[in-house]
């Protein structure tokens, strides 16, 4: 029933032996410590748990363990390197763009991959991609301000 | 000075689950502790009755200084995003003279903090932080005391800066708060309690600081209750019925037991799948055969408001002057409307958590909860264990809005723990967060109004069934007026689904009732609805708002409908002054309203943090726009049909308006009032009266769908 799954975990490879058909998010959350990742709807809905696998934001919620097998997958843990916030990090703290945290993560992680792909996306780009991420406290305006703004500093190599 | 003594006639009233004094302050360890003993009773009755537990004067410690200089604050309330974290160390560190980096907050622990009832009610500020800072002025007067004593000065040369008091005459003799209060518990306070500052003499607070707490949160390393590690912790699953209104038959959980590191577990009706996996815990609980009884209530988000139309309650009048049948001979036009507001979830992401750890006779509790100390009063008097052996932790939570008032995940997992000796960790599902909540009412609010021929209102007659009369008030000037509550009566509750607090819950309903009909009544008088607002205002305060609103918004006057799609909506919630105008596009063949600006104007006295303040006033606007526009409880009988995000339309990124503007009048030299709650309980109405300004549709009810928008422009062209 186990299987040693194998996969870069940020940054560093990483093996498991575990049931292969346990939800990926639990596994980073109760194997791995990485908390950071946070459940919100179990459906891939609410974009909580939003994570990167091969830099693509996916809903580690709605995905296997094994589904990552060989892969590099990133969590909101790993966006920071050597204690330096990632620019999208810091993009979040200097417009204020959170109030309970809790959807951070997920929408950081998001936005991460949009500006891989789209490293100056016009108001209208950044909500196309962030359409599906939820937040309840209603941080929508500056988390929209902070995505753009983490693209110029990205720009200018901040 | 002296050593206070308890007052008697306190100390009867309380129970057997009064914390003793001196545990506590061992809890607290070394360190200078401040006694606080003036707290007005009556602020204590705004509080649920189970919430009124004690005054916390004999023990409301709220202050450690250590050596280094670092000030502990230990506070009850919680952080949800809300920003006390924030604004709670900008007034220590006023009152005290330290540097806010000196400051560490500890919140939300039963063990530690000072007691508070609970974080709700746009309380934090406007009420708790009064406490705060009159302790934080105590210690600073009881630490320039014992400083004057050892420094060989008058205690009236002593300054204080950064934490450090010194000589004014000679500021080379000096001592610091941390050198007096080493190793030291000096247990003293003032008999003449020290004024706390004024406005004027403020340095953090007023300023606008970012939330404090954006580090941790941007990193992942924020801790919420399901996050906090355990060694040896196990997944709770709870078997949940079909519907609120049935009972429990028969049930088969023998193939749950055979999965491997299964364990089911049940005390009574409650009934628990554990395992290492929340994966293996669901799909063992997804085993689990239970018959129960038929739910016979029909009651569904249909018929809803014809029940409440219609069922039994009592009645209560309130804002009761002048002569009905008077004000309606003045009249010129009589306008009557009947409003429609459906459930709303509370949905916070984060659904609630607790995972409970038994260690003998002691349980400690980490809980996605609004009321720490509610929750330690629940578990002491359900399972009669003395309220020392309790400890409720509150981490950082992700969203209460009102929802986490209420914690029926805390019992279930204090009793699912006390079954096996195991840590266990209860994560409601999505699912589980819709079924479990405590929802903002469904509501009927019937208007009755008269206009004279200057536009001035002579006749308000009011009524609104079952549920709450928060925000119910007229607050126009109206000579006739009379506003009645339709009530449940005791043991017969009338919503047939369990409701609650929610942010600023009946406010938001009847400030859509009233303010959309104050537009109907402009519109039919001809009269911009500004202006109209203006004319029967006589409160100056909210004059005020209005016109600031206006001035920021750039308003000029207009009859509606006008087509520009602008619409205000005003009122008052938790002590605040409020109003928003927006403007919308409204999609006359698809019925979308899609909102474009939005501009929130209030009073809320002393602002702490306008940063903050602004915060909460865009959280207000676009959380507003969902209960407004989207949300709405599908169910029937007792059976909650929402179950989550895919069927119960939060608002999106898409819905977001290019800009929404805040004003907060400058009201510093007058107590702080609410700002978490205020600015939401306008949206329903604005966009209200925006929809109809854009295409002369006139929505009664909530949420104001694509559908029942075209409904309304169809009705409209007549």
């Amino acid at each position: 029933m186990e299987k040693l799954i194998r996969f870069n975990l940020n940054g560093k490879e990483t093996e498991v032996t575990i049931d292969p058909t346990l939800t990926l998010l639990w596994v980073l959350r109760d194997q791995f410590g990485l908390t950071g990742t946070k459940y919100g709807c179990g459906i891939g809905v609410c974009g909580a748990c939003t994570i990167l696998v091969d830099d693509n934001a996916v809903r580690s919620c709605t995905y296997q363990v094994s589904d990552v097998m060989d892969r590099k997958v990133v969590t909101i843990e790993g966006l920071a390197s050597n204690g330096e916030l990632h620019p999208v990090q810091k993009a979040f703290i200097k417009k204020d763009a959170l109030q309970c945290g809790y959807c951070t993560p997920g929408m950081i992680m998001n936005a991460t991959s949009l500006l891989l792909s789209n490293p100056e996306p016009t108001r209208q780009e950044v909500i196309d991609a962030m359409q599906e991420n939820l937040c309840r406290c209603g941080a929508h305006i500056r988390i929209i301000e902070a995505i753009q703004l983490a693209g110029q500093d990205m720009k200018k190599g901040k | 000075m002296k050593k206070r003594s308890k007052n008697p006639e306190l100390a009867t009233t309380k129970s057997r689950l009064d914390l003793k004094r001196r545990d506590f302050f061992t809890l607290l360890g070394g360190g200078v502790v401040v006694y606080l003993s003036s707290r007005n009773p009556s602020e204590l009755l705004a509080l649920p009755l189970i919430q009124r537990r004690e005054v916390p004067e004999d023990f409301n410690a709220f202050l450690t200084i250590y050596e280094d200089g670092t000030v502990i604050c230990h506070v009850g309330k919680i952080e949800m995003g809300q920003g006390p974290i924030t604004s709670l160390p900008q007034q220590v560190a006023d009152e005290l003279d330290v540097s806010i980096e000196s400051i560490k907050m500890v919140m939300g622990d039963t063990a530690t903090c000072s007691y508070d009832a609970g974080t709700w009610g746009s309380l934090t500020t406007r009420e708790y932080s009064h406490y705060l800072r009159a302790a934080c002025a105590e210690a600073r007067a009881v630490l320039i005391q014992l400083a004057a004593e050892h420094l060989k000065i008058s205690p009236d040369n002593a300054k204080v800066k950064d934490g450090v008091i010194f000589d004014a005459s000679n500021p080379e003799k000096k001592i610091s708060y941390g050198w007096l209060t080493k190793g030291e518990r000096i247990e003293r306070s003032m008999d003449e309690k020290p004024k706390v500052k004024d406005h004027t003499q403020f340095y953090y607070v007023g300023q606008s600081l970012l939330h404090a707490d954006s580090r941790l949160k941007v990193s992942g390393e924020a801790k919420y209750t399901a996050d906090i590690p355990m060694e040896g912790r196990v997944y709770a699953k709870v078997l949940r019925p079909p519907s609120h209104h049935v009972e429990l038959k028969t049930v088969d959980y023998s193939e749950a037991e055979k999965i491997t590191g299964a364990q089911v577990v049940r005390d009574g009706n409650l009934i628990a799948v554990l395992h290492k996996f929340p994966d293996v815990a669901e799909r063992a609980l997804g085993t689990i055969k239970a018959e129960y009884t038929v739910d016979e209530n029909k009651v569904d988000d249909h018929s809803i408001f014809n029940h409440l139309l219609t069922a039994t309650g009592d009645t209560r009048e309130r804002e009761k002057a002048g002569d009905l049948e008077a004000g309606e001979a003045q009249a010129d036009l009589i306008v009557e409307s009947e409003f429609h507001d459906g459930y709303k979830a509370h949905a916070p992401i984060e659904p609630h958590a607790a995972m409970a750890k038994w260690e003998g006779e002691k349980v400690t509790v980490w809980a996605s909860c609004q009321s720490p100390f509610g929750a330690q009063d629940q578990i002491a008097q359900e399972l009669e264990m003395a309220l020392e052996d309790v400890r409720v932790i509150s981490p950082f939570v992700g969203g209460g809005f009102g929802g986490k008032i209420y914690h029926p995940q805390v019992m279930e997992v204090v009793k699912i723990a006390r079954l096996v000796n195991l840590p266990v960790l209860l994560a409601y599902t999505r699912e589980e967060e819709f079924f479990m909540d405590f929802f903002r009412s469904a509501a009927v609010i019937q208007i009755r109004s008269g206009i004279t021929e200057k536009g001035l209102i002579s006749l308000w007659d009011y009524k609104h069934y079952f549920f709450e009369a928060r925000g119910s008030d007229t607050i126009y000037n109206v000579p006739n007026k009379l506003t009645t509550s339709y009530v449940a009566r005791r043991g017969s509750p009338v919503q047939p689904l369990p409701t609650g607090a929610w942010r600023a819950p009946g406010a938001n309903s009847n400030t859509f009732a009233r303010e959309s009909h104050i537009d109907i009544m402009a519109a039919k008088a001809d009269i911009d609805p500004v202006e109209f607002r203006l004319r029967n205002l006589v409160d100056e305060k909210m004059i005020a708002v209005i016109e600031a609103l206006k001035a920021k918004f750039g308003y000029t006057p207009a009859k509606g409908p006008s087509g520009r799609g602008i619409g205000m909506a005003c009122g008052t919630d938790a002590g605040t002054w409020v109003a928003v105008m927006v403007e919308v596009k409204v999609d006359i063949e698809t019925g979308n309203v899609q909102a474009i600006k939005a501009v929130v104007s209030q009073d809320m006295g002393m602002c702490v943090n306008p940063q903050g303040s602004i915060i909460q006033a865009e959280g207000c606007v676009t959380m507003g726009m969902g209960y407004a526009l989207s949300e709405d409880i599908e169910f029937k009988g007792g059976n909650v049909i929402s179950s989550n995000f895919d069927n119960y339309q939060l608002p999106l990124f898409s819905w977001t308006p290019e800009v929404i503007d805040t004003v907060i009048l400058d009201r510093m030299d007058e107590p702080p009032q609410g700002g978490g709650e205020p600015a939401i309980i306008c949206m329903g109405g604005a966009l209200a009266n925006a929809i109809f300004d854009a295409c002369g549709a006139r929505l009664y009810q909530m949420p104001m769908t694509p559908e029942r928008v075209l409904a309304g422009i169809k009705l409209a062209k007549g």
